[in-house]
């Protein structure tokens, strides 16, 4: 990083507010909230850690990830680009890593793994589902009515390794090429052994590609770049075209997005393994 | 302290020395009437100050239409006359009226009775970020210190004809914000300063964070405030968790509209070593940095403001108020 | 007395709205130590509830438009009743005001080209009111707020101004605040003040105004011996909402009809067709063919009837319900769902639009609102000079909707905003000049103080004292019922009677509890303020025999333009008592005159 500075909070004089009084009203670890307000931090919660054991699952596989040998140019997301020997008959030019032993899914899941752990919306998601601040709103953040405890002090996205989340345009600028080797993968779905043709993997490959480019045209820094970061969009039309009919669109629907993106990976590749491990068949529609 | 800590009901009590006797329920014209006369709504107001106080209930007739603040009216010109209030147009546009409902961050005179479950207690307390002044007000001063601390608006020249132009494109993300009534219930709802008091006096806090926003996109703005948001008014501490966005009673998209663009901003001028290099190479002539308003004292105070004392002599109030005498 | 918290400046403005804070900026800008003083929170006045858009002739969407068209139109329709030199000032500068509020940062919604757009309102030629969505209100406080703040002018919230004080020769010497939080007092020395308290809606049933509208400024001018004019001349704004009871006077903006909105009665016929004054005949349609092609083609047609002035529509919807073709709940319907697209509505109305899905869980773009008359401005109001916005007690100046003269006996929508840019901007540079040519700081009788003090602090003592809501209550009921929109003599004069009865239980009202913010103690001093303002409206209302604008009588329909035409009610308080004489309105000069002959 180029120009990080030292704590943010030295030599600068706050507003002069009066704090550390009673503030009155009624206690603060009452939740007055009626409704169900736990449900959503335990969902959001269930769906992650669903997602985070498949996907180590899946990593420690380091087999059946690909169906070229029955006829199916289907390779698993966790393993692509295809590194290692297993894909070069499907004619994968980058393959070939005879050399790597442990699983080619950890060095691939580091970028897409990235991009995720720093994209604002679950950024959202596990800091309310996970480190409970705020588990809900207007719930108390945990350790907060604790006073000098543990967790009294908040420090928000201020200091390492929190401050690190300001990369995530570049891993936004990875998930793009991720995007590109996901959309070669769903076309690489229509060949077939005798030329084009169509699987149910083929479908579920096309959907995984929509949706990845989905969510990642509607990230934030995308959206940044279209033309957020302008002052007067109406100088740069092409710019605007973007923010406003592309990312900016998106952009409202990222969390659901965020949420298919993240299950189309997993029922892809679940989809490949039951295929490529021969427990099914694939069937050609076309 | 005068305040109840017990509940007691006091619609229940007949002939309550201030009823008014005689005096007409307001408005009442329909109520809705079941065989066995007016539904009545239970309430649990919060009452007291900062020093103490607990939730008091009420029983009122359910009338047809009405909204809490309505009925938090009823209340007091039957019940408790001097049960503090805060409110000015009843209509959602002034922002005045905010408490928490059911322990929701909202506008009184927006909710309506009909979107609540009336077959339990109801209860309205005051705006838990703020201290209480009395009952359901708050002192909200902090946020007219936090305002002047902001570098105002500063354009560039007008065109030729003294005025200035710009296209709806360009005004249509700064008009979201200032739709903005300035009920501070984002603020109120942020947990930055909401369970951790320390962070305010560094953080300016969503209502900010989008006026901020609003001038950095502002088409005719020349400043940068984008080292001072993230140096000095905190936006880090924002975790983008979105309980801002949720409360907002003018539906204005604060975390994704000015929050994380802000970030990004943020991130273009400390954190983005491309774009350091950009500038550097192709000496882009830079917007001005801004830095804090220095404010001596608040420039919107209340009655029991701590700087109010000894402050009297005109000399040290006005910031850059020019003085008559020199 | 213990020592009473004091501070000194040399203008203090009392109101922090919009001319309010117009006027600090104008004072702090000129040199003057200024500080605002407010009832509520900074940025809460009512100015932000205005919607519709702020009138001036900038002349974007109509090159045609300029000064001479906004002061004729202006003149018309407060019936000539206008002080000539405010309509015109205001005519001339208003574009200045407006263009002034872009360079502080304000986004008014824009032309094609990159100006600021301008809509159709009722009664003005030309369209020509700046707006933001439906909330222009909210931009321009907002704007001059950040200004203020932006120039350090000093602002004490949530204080409201009990007295006025003046020194031994008559002039203004400062002014006695209540902290509403506190229940303690304070006391403001200043060279100059500057009343911009707003209006005096609290006295009606009905309205569209905020709890604070309850006519402070007038009395508290009344009270120092200032004269108040034409305060009969209250306007009923034609589109409140009427369901359901609690949302009852919400305003429905104009800009709906504006936009297209069509009035309707229970039989669905645009019943406005059938009220057309001969005064606007030339330039209303006729029919609807001809009403519904204006709104596409404004040079050729004539405009829609729906939108003569307010005084006309209110009237005619009066007329309607009392002839037993209303709504369901007392009103008329105003109809934008069948003839806009509903994305059109939700874009141009998104406040309305909110508003009745909230309010009254109507859905304006597919049914109809239902709307009736709601008590919504004061024409009348704190006699000024024209020029400089002072009244005739030294050192007291008034700028806002608390000054009269400006709008006549009707306002049109619109002229408010650009009047509280325009007056606040002169009332606080004459009041800054004021202070600034003084040599010392005028003398304050403490004595006289700590009786206000006293005073206000009576109501504590009044054990078993009535409950003050409920003299409110009565006061409203009595201002609706009798002081409303159509008047007859016998009924002014028994309203007459009863304020006398209102005002006695108004003295002896009790308030229990404590000092801190005490509604109950705060609604006993506005009720004084509130009666003050019924007092003087009901007199006026009483010798004014013609119907003009806003203030109509059953008993003399018309107008007469010979001799009330003529002359300003004026109200003012000696010896205790409020008197109400005629005195002469003054004179256009001729080339004034003449734009008011042309053929248009
Ligand atoms: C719903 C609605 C819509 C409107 N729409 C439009 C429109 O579209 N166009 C238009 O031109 N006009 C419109 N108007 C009219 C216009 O908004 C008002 O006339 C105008 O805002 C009045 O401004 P003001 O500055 O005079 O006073 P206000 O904005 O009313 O402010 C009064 C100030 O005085 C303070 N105050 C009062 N008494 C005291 C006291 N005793 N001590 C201390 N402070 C005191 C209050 O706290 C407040 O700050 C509308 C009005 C309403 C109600
Ligand atoms: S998104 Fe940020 S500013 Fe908004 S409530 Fe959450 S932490 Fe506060
Ligand atoms: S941004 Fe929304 S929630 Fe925050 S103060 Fe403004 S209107 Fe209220
Ligand atoms: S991917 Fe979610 S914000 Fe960038
Ligand atoms: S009272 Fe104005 S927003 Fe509720």
């Amino acid at each position: 990083m180029t120009v990080v500075e030292e704590s943010p909070r030295q030599d600068i004089p706050g507003v002069p507010v009066r704090i550390g009084q009673a503030r009155g009203g009624p206690p603060r670890s009452q939740v007055l909230r009626r409704d169900n307000w736990r449900l959503q931090p335990i969902l959001v919660a269930a769906g992650l850690l669903v997602f985070i054991g498949y996907s180590t699952w899946a990593a420690l596989r380091n087999g059946d990830f690909y169906a070229g040998h029955l006829g199916r140019d289907y390779l698993s997301p966790y393993y692509s680009p295809c590194l290692t020997h297993s894909c070069t008959t499907a004619g994968y030019v980058w393959g070939g890593w005879s050399w790597w032993r442990i699983s080619p899914a950890w060095l691939i899941l580091v970028f897409p793994g990235a991009f995720r752990t720093t994209c604002y919306y679950y950024r959202k998601s596990y800091y309310r589902s996970f480190w409970l601040s705020p588990p809900a709103c207007a719930v108390a953040d945990a350790g907060s009515t604790n006073p000098g405890g543990v967790r009294s002090r908040y420090t928000g996205e201020t200091l390492f390794p929190l401050i690190l989340q300001n990369v995530h345009r570049f891993t936004w600028y990875f998930a793009v090429i991720f995007a590109g080797i996901l959309t070669w993968d769903a076309i690489a779905a229509f060949r077939f052994p005798n030329g084009i043709g169509l699987g149910v993997g083929t479908l579920l490959f096309v959907a995984q590609a929509v949706l990845i480019w989905a969510y990642t045209l509607g990230c934030h820094a995308c959206r940044h770049l279209c033309g957020g970061g302008l002052k007067r969009l109406s100088k740069a039309p092409v710019r605007h075209f973007f923010w406003k009919h592309v990312s900016t669109p998106l952009n409202h629907h990222h969390q659901l997005f965020a949420w298919c993106s993240l299950i189309s990976i997993m029922v892809t590749d679940l989809y490949v393994w039951l295929v490529a491990s021969g427990t099914i068949h694939d069937p050609r529609i076309i | 302290m005068s305040v109840p800590t017990e509940p007691r009901t006091a619609g229940a009590v007949a002939g309550n020395g201030t009823a008014g006797a005689g005096a007409p329920a307001p408005h009442g014209t329909s109520a809705t009437a079941d065989a066995t006369g007016p539904r009545q709504l239970h309430l649990q107001l919060w009452r007291g100050d900062a020093d103490g106080g607990g939730f008091v209930d009420y029983e009122v007739p359910a009338l047809e239409g009405e909204v809490v603040l309505d009925v938090v009216h009823r209340i007091q010109a039957e019940h408790a006359p001097d049960l503090a209030v805060r409110w000015n147009c009843k209509a959602g546009k002034c922002g005045s009226c905010s408490a928490e409902i059911n322990g929701k961050p909202r506008l009184m005179c927006m909710t309506r009775m009909s979107t609540l479950d009336t077959s339990q207690t109801i209860t309205v307390s005051p705006m838990r970020a703020f201290p209480v002044m009395r009952d359901l007000v708050t002192d909200v001063s902090y946020n007219f210190v936090v305002a002047a601390r902001i570098p105002p608006f500063t354009p560039g020249p007008p065109e030729p004809d003294g005025t200035y132009r710009m296209a709806q494109v360009d005004v249509d993300r700064g008009q979201e914000m200032r739709k903005c009534i300035e009920c501070f219930l984002c603020q109120n709802v942020c947990h930055v300063i909401r369970d951790h008091e320390d962070n305010k006096p560094h953080y300016a806090g969503p209502r900010f964070f989008a006026r901020l926003a609003e001038l950095e996109m502002h088409p005719l703005d020349t400043l940068d405030r984008r080292r001072l948001v993230s140096e000095q008014l905190g936006l880090g501490l924002c975790n983008i968790t979105k309980c801002c966005t949720e409360v907002c009673p003018e539906g204005i998209h604060i975390t994704d509209n000015a929050i994380i663009p802000l970030k990004e901003r943020v991130v273009d001028a400390r954190y983005d070593p491309v774009a350091w290099l950009g500038r550097k190479l192709l000496r882009r002539p830079r917007p001005a940095p801004a830095s804090a308003v220095a404010v001596d004292l608040p420039v919107a105070r209340g009655a029991h403001d701590p700087t109010i004392d000894g402050r009297s002599d005109p000399a040290v109030l006005g910031r850059n108020g020019r003085r008559s005498d020199g | 007395m213990a020592e009473l918290e004091t501070h000194e400046f040399d203008v203090i403005i009392v109101g922090a709205g919009g001319a309010g804070l117009r006027a600090a900026i104008e004072a702090q800008a000129t040199g003057a130590r200024t500080a605002v003083v407010c009832k509520s929170l900074l940025g809460k006045a009512h100015t932000v509830m205005a919607e519709g858009g702020v009138a001036a002739a900038l002349g974007n969407v109509w090159p045609e438009d300029n000064w001479q068209v906004h002061f004729r139109d202006t003149m018309r329709g407060g019936k000539m009743l206008n002080n000539w030199r405010m309509a015109q000032l205001h005519a001339q500068e208003a574009p200045a005001r407006v263009l002034e509020l872009e360079a502080w940062g304000a986004l008014f919604d824009r032309t094609p080209d990159g100006r600021i757009l301008q809509r159709d309102f009722g009664g003005h030629r030309y369209a020509r009111l700046a707006h933001v969505g439906d909330r222009t209100g909210l931009e321009l406080l907002r704007t001059v707020q950040q200004r203020s703040v932006g120039l350090g002018v000093q602002v004490f919230m949530e204080c409201k101004i009990v007295s006025l004080v003046l020194d031994g020769s008559g002039a203004v010497a400062g002014a006695v605040g209540l902290w509403r939080e506190t229940g303690k007092f304070v006391l403001f020395k200043a060279r100059s003040i500057v009343l911009a308290s707003g209006g005096v809606g609290k006295t009606w049933k009905f309205t569209s105004n905020s709890w604070e509208s309850t006519g402070d400024g007038h009395a508290l001018a009344l009270w120092a011996g200032a004269d108040l004019i034409d305060m009969e001349c209250v306007q009923f704004h034609p589109t409140g909402m009427v369901w359901p009871p609690s949302a009852r006077g919400i305003l429905v903006t104009e800009g709906v009809r504006g936009d297209g909105g069509v009035l309707r009665n229970a039989e669905g016929r645009r019943f406005m067709f059938d009220y057309i004054p001969a005064f606007y005949a030339k330039e209303t349609a006729d029919s609807i063919e001809e009403a519904d092609q204006w709104y596409d083609n404004k040079r050729d047609f004539r405009r829609p009837p729906e939108l003569l002035p307010r005084d006309e529509v209110a009237r005619s919807i009066n007329a309607e319900v009392k002839a037993g073709r209303g709504s369901p709940h007392g009103g008329v319907f105003l109809d934008i769902a069948s003839r806009r697209s509903a994305d059109d509505i939700r874009r141009r109305l998104p406040s309305m639009y909110h508003q009745f899905k909230e309010l009254a869980d109507v859905d304006i773009t597919a049914d109809p609102m239902e709307v009736g008359p709601t008590c919504h401005y004061i024409m009348g109001g704190v006699r000024v000079d024209a020029d400089t916005q002072a009244t005739n007690v030294p050192g007291l100046f008034a700028a806002g909707e608390v000054a009269g003269g400006m709008h006549g006996s009707n306002r049109l929508g619109g002229n408010s905003l650009s009047d509280l840019l325009v007056f606040g901007r002169r009332a606080g540079q004459y009041a800054a000049e004021h202070a600034l040519g003084l040599s010392a700081q005028p003398a304050v009788d403490l004595a006289g103080v700590d009786a206000v003090v006293a005073d206000a602090l009576s109501f504590f003592d009044h054990d078993g004292g009535e409950n003050p809501y409920s003299v409110h209550q009565d006061l409203q009921d009595t201002m609706q019922s009798l002081v409303g929109i159509v008047r007859t003599e016998s009924e002014l004069v028994e309203a007459d009677r009863r304020l006398g009865d209102l005002e006695a239980r108004a003295a002896k009202v009790g308030v229990e509890g404590h000092r801190q913010f005490n509604p109950g103690w705060h609604l006993a001093l506005d009720l004084r303020s509130m009666l003050a303002v019924a007092r003087c409206t009901t007199l006026g209302a009483i010798e004014r025999k013609e119907s003009r604008g806003g203030h109509t009588r059953d008993d003399f329909p018309a107008a007469d333009p010979d001799h009330f035409g003529k002359v300003n009610m004026v109200t003012r308080r000696a010896d205790g008592a409020v008197t109400v004489h005629e005195e002469p309105l003054p004179q256009m000069p001729p080339e004034l005159q003449a734009l008011f002959e042309e053929a248009h």
